[in-house]
Formats: C-alpha cells, structure tokens, sequence
C-alpha cells in the first residue's frame, strides 16, 4: 500500500485464490492489518491505543445489541427495563456493566490515543486529515455517549439530557426553538427519549465508517513512529503481522484485564448514585455533573460567570465549542517541522503542562460550582486556550530542535545488535555502535 | 534466536538463525500456541453471556405456573387460561364427549394415547391441554361458545385445518401429535395449578 516493499497479497488456499479474484477483500485486509502492511519498527507501548478504541468500540456495539434486545425506550418502562437488564436478565447485569465501563474505557484509550498524537506531532503533514477524522470520531463518541447515558431514564439521564440540549439555548434567536426541536417538547419527555434511542443505535455505526476513513487516510503515509523521522528503507519497518498483531495482541489483552477489575469489583465507581433514582422533572439533584470525560469541557462552559459583549451563558457554550473545533486547526497552528516532541525541548515542557492543564479542569469540572473551583476553571480554561492558539505557533517558530536521528534503523540499533547477538558469539555487550553494514 | 540454538541439541553455531528444517516442538512454537489458546478459550468465554443473555430472564421464569378457578365451569363449557403467556384450554366434558373419545380404536390414533391417560384419575372430565396447534402453534377453535369445533367434536385449528376430538386428540389435519397436555394438579376441587 504505502512502500514499495509492501507485500503483495499471495492467496495460500485455492479458496482464498478463488474469492480474492472476485472479491479483492482478503487483499484489503492482508494490506492493512496483515503481513502486507509495513510498520515502523521502533513503535512504543503509545501505539497500541488506537487497536485498543477500535477492540472498545467493537465492544461498545456488541453489548449494545445486546442490551437494546432488553431495554425499552419509553419514559415510563425505560428505568424499570434497565434494573430488568440488572435483576432477571441472564448475565445482563455483567452485559450492562460491560457497556457502561465500556464507554468510560472507551475514553480512555482514545484520550491517551489523542495525548500521543499530539506529543509526537501525528497530526502533522501527511497526516492531517487522519488527524482530523479522528477528531470528527471524538466527537461521534461524545453525541453517543450522552445520548446512551440518557436512556437508562434516571436522575442524571434526565438532568443531563436538560442541561445539554440547553447549550443550544445559549445561542440569539435560534436557540430557544433550536432545543426545543431537539427535545421535541419543552423539556425531555418520551419524544427525546425515544429519538436519543434511536440516534444512539446509529451513531455507533457511523463512528465505524469513520474509522475505516480514519485507518484508510493513515495508511497511505503509513504509521508515524516515536522519532517522527520518515520510513526510508525496507528495514525501517516491520510487517504488521505477526509483529505488531501480537504486540496489539498481547497489550490488549494486560489492558482488558484493567477493564474487567473495574468491571467486576467496581461498576460504578465511574458512574453516580443518583442515576439510580427514576427521573424526577421536578426535582434537579444537588449536585450534577456530567460522565467524567465530559469534566474538562464542563469546566470551561462553568468558567464564564459575567456578561461581556454576549451572555455569558453564550460565552460558556462557544468556549466549549471552539475548545474542540480549534483542534481541527492544529496542523497549522503548529508549523514546526519536528513531528516527535521527544526532539523538541521547549515544545515537550509545555506539552505536559498542558496535559496537567486538562488535568485540572477535569478536576475542576468534577467538583461543585463553587467560588475557588470557578476560579480554578476560569484560570485552566484561559490557558488551554492559550497553549493552542499562543504558545504553540511562538514555540514552533523560536524553538531549536535537537538533531533528529538520519534514520529509523539508526535510532533504534545503538547497541542493541551486540545484545541481541547469540549467547556466546564474539561480539560483547555494550558493543560499538551498529552501523547499517552491520545488519 | 540465541534460546532456540540453546534448547535444540545443536551447538550454538551461526546457524541458530530462522532456518526451517527443525524437527520437533520448538520453544516458541509451545510459547505461540499456549498463548493464542488462553486467548482463544478467554474470547469463547466472553461469548458466554452473550448467549445466555437471550434465554427466558427470571421475570418469565417466575411466571411458569398459574392458578385457575375452574368452579364456574358447567359441563360442556371450557375455558381458555392464560400460562407462559401461552393459552391453555380448561374444558369440562360431557358425559357424551367422554364416550366418544373412549370408542375411539388406538389404533385410528396418529399419536396413540387415551383419554385416562390424558386427564388425573377420577377427573376425567376435566380435559387441561394447551391451547397451541401442534402443526405451526395456532390456536385452535372449539374452547368458546359458539366456536366450530371440527369434524370430531373437539378442536379445529382454522390456519391449516387440523380436527382433534374430544380428547384434543389429532384426527386429521397436518398436525403431528395431540394437543400437549402441561403439567397441572388439583389443588382443591375447584382449583388448577398449571405448571
């Protein structure tokens, strides 16, 4: 696909020879996750993350057919269908807190997924619109993370399907009508109820198509790697298969093992106790706050206390808007030619603080509205926004970069070749530095 | 590499690279397949409640016996009750319906069985099958007043015309056995549990 030294796809059963010339479809998928897919070689434990989205979002969909064969969505039947999902169902109780820790590790991984990207420069030149159809993938999960955490039709479903749809209110003459529409009522009743339903079961879907675009677009660059250098030979990279199926292999399996204690011996500790109260239209909970990878953005919407120009209800909601849009625009808002923050020393400092930044607001978005935890959102959300649209362009135009390395193979073998040379040959440990004739 | 020149008994010379000639059981061969079958048996696991999950749940399990007040039924007259969400024909014979079912020859029966073995001793009149065609699951006619009862006085089922008797024997039709009589007690006199 993307090197010369790809594999061709080579049928080794007459049938596979028989339907790939009808259908090319082992072909494909021999070329993208088989042996015909080159991969750098020097990957680190960051690359796992986007097999692992892909493992959770299979996962997603699988429980989630499983429990819509359950569940039933309507005002007065979906909260007593959910505890029958909990209580009479076969297994449902696992099925249901599969899916609900599901999404949160679902986050997870595509959190670190996003992280990795941005310190190693991922979406850089050739990869923005990779870069880019990620973020259209972020936001998917997020319309379909609410919308499913409305459906179990409790306290929090209900408050958060009230509190989100208002968002839309913020915004001058089409707002009030615009939520209205989306509720289809004044408030959330058995029209929003049974249209989340209904959007919930499909947006899965197109997230999956989204992926296939996503994994289309990167693989005609092929992968990035931990040095940001290109692929230039043969011996840069590794077929994907078996090398980097069993790497996925083996990590996906010590990460679903996290998954499954959480899932086991702690389903709700990423969930709310007032979830478990049948929705109330009369009675809001003291304190609500969104599914904890909504916290960073509920901070910034909370940031926004005093009218300037605009409501700052309206401030609030475009801050949390343009704090996603303005992601589309990092390729350009970072013209450093170094991809790999790991060559890039002033770059990588306000890398982390950043990371801490988000950190921060995702406490702060947690916690209760009160005057010091505005303040701290109000301080986090200033210099998100200046990380991105400040910092980052100074840093890329003044920042030195340390020499990067000529090649792949070049980082990867400083040494190394005399370890991994059989017990008892000639070559020491600690041997001179390989060079390319060495090989 | 340097573990496999070492475990087969060949002294570890430059050839401990990736030839193919090896007989035996390599090292990573075990290492390969023990690891792809723990993930194997782990994933087929996984699949466990996935299955499971679309069995009858507790709540339709707690449903599977029902208690009906049969006092009100005079001969003649039957009654359809309702169990596993499936209808269940109560019926009260006459005196007349149970000698026709016992001049029926065993051997004019498709699926042979006679009336005292189809009701409890001493209540042969008491008539309790399902109400389900055991064609393709229709519910026969006959239970309500009025109904056609077929050619042999007991059931007709109108999707594909199968006539049981008096006995809620098959008679003729593409049914392949008699209507299923569940399991029930008397309670009282006067009360079925069915189930």
């Amino acid at each position: 696909m993307s090197f010369s030294w790809a594999k061709p796809y080579e049928p080794k059963h007459p049938l596979m020879r028989w339907i790939d010339e009808r259908l090319p479809l082992p072909r494909v998928v021999y070329g993208a996750i088989g042996g015909g897919y080159p991969v750098p070689r020097n990957l680190n434990y960051w690359w796992n993350f986007g097999v692992l989205a892909g493992i959770f979002l299979t996962i997603q969909i699988v429980t989630g057919i499983v429990l819509a064969m359950h569940y039933t969505a309507s005002v007065d039947g979906a909260f007593n269908s959910v505890e029958h999902i909990m209580r009479d169902v076969n297994a449902g109780w696992l099925i249901r807190y599969a899916h609900m820790n599901g999404a949160s590790f679902f986050f997870i991984v595509v959190y670190l997924h996003i992280f990795r990207s941005l310190y190693y420069g991922s979406y850089k030149a050739p990869r923005e619109l990779v870069w880019m159809l990620g973020l259209v993938i972020y936001l998917l999960m997020m319309a379909t993370a609410f919308m499913g955490y409305v459906l179990p039709w409790g306290q929090m479903s209900y408050w958060g399907a009230q509190v989100i749809t208002g968002f839309f209110s913020a915004f001058p003459l089409v707002g009030e009508p615009l939520r209205v529409w989306l509720l289809g009522g004044y408030a959330p009743d058995q029209a929003a109820l049974t249209r989340f339903f209904s959007l919930h079961y499909l947006l899965p879907f197109i997230i999956a198509a989204v992926v296939i675009l996503h994994i289309w677009a990167l693989h005609i660059p092929g992968s990035g790697n931990p040095t940001g250098v290109d692929v230039k030979e043969e011996r840069d990279t590794l077929p994907f298969h078996p090398f980097y199926t069993a790497k996925d292999g083996w990590f996906a399996g010590a990460f679903l093992l996290l998954y499954a204690i959480v899932t086991y011996f702690a389903p709700n500790y990423l969930g709310h106790p007032d979830n478990y109260i049948p929705a109330d239209p009369l009675a809001t909970p003291a304190h609500i706050v969104p599914e904890w990878y909504f916290w960073p953005f509920y901070a910034i919407l909370r940031a926004f206390t005093v009218d300037f120009i605009l409501p700052a209800k309206l401030w609030g909601v475009l801050a949390m808007f343009l704090s996603i849009l303005l992601l589309f625009f990092l390729p350009w808002l970072d013209k450093s030619p170094v991809r790999s923050g790991s060559y890039r020393p002033l770059f990588k400092r306000f890398f982390w603080l950043l990371v801490a930044d988000v950190v921060i607001l995702g406490w702060a978005g947690g916690s209760h509205a009160t005057p010091f935890w505005i303040a701290v959102s109000q301080i986090a959300s200033a210099y998100y926004f200046l990380h991105f649209l400040v910092i980052l362009p100074l840093v890329s135009r003044f920042e030195t970069p340390l020499p990067l390395p000529s090649s792949i193979s070049e980082s990867v073998l400083h040494g190394e070749e005399a370890e991994a040379a059989p017990v008892g040959s000639k070559k020491k440990r600690g041997g001179s530095v390989a060079t390319a004739a060495a090989e | 590499m340097a573990t496999r020149a070492q475990s087969a008994e060949v002294p570890a010379t430059t050839d401990s690279g990736g030839s193919t000639g090896e007989e035996g059981v390599r090292r990573r061969d075990f290492l390969n397949v023990a690891a792809v079958s723990f993930a194997g048996v782990g994933g087929v696991v996984a699949l466990a409640p996935l299955f499971v999950q679309m069995a009858p749940s507790a709540d339709v399990l707690a449903l599977a016996t029902t208690e009906v007040d049969i006092s009100k039924i005079q001969p003649g007259q039957g009654i359809k009750a309702v169990w596993r969400k499936q209808p269940v024909f109560i019926r009260n014979l006459t005196p007349k319906e149970i000698a026709e079912a016992n001049a029926v020859a065993m051997s004019d029966l498709r699926d042979p069985e006679s009336l005292a073995q189809r009701t409890k001793p001493g209540k042969m009149n008491w008539l309790i099958t399902l109400g389900v065609c055991t064609h393709l699951g229709c519910v026969p006619l006959g239970i309500g007043e009025g109904e056609n009862k077929g050619p042999y006085g007991g059931y007709f089922c109108p999707c594909h015309g199968s006539a049981y008797d008096t006995a809620a024997r098959i008679r003729t039709g593409p049914a392949p056995t008699n209507l299923v009589v569940p399991d029930y007690e008397f309670t009282s006199d006067t009360t079925v549990k069915i189930g």
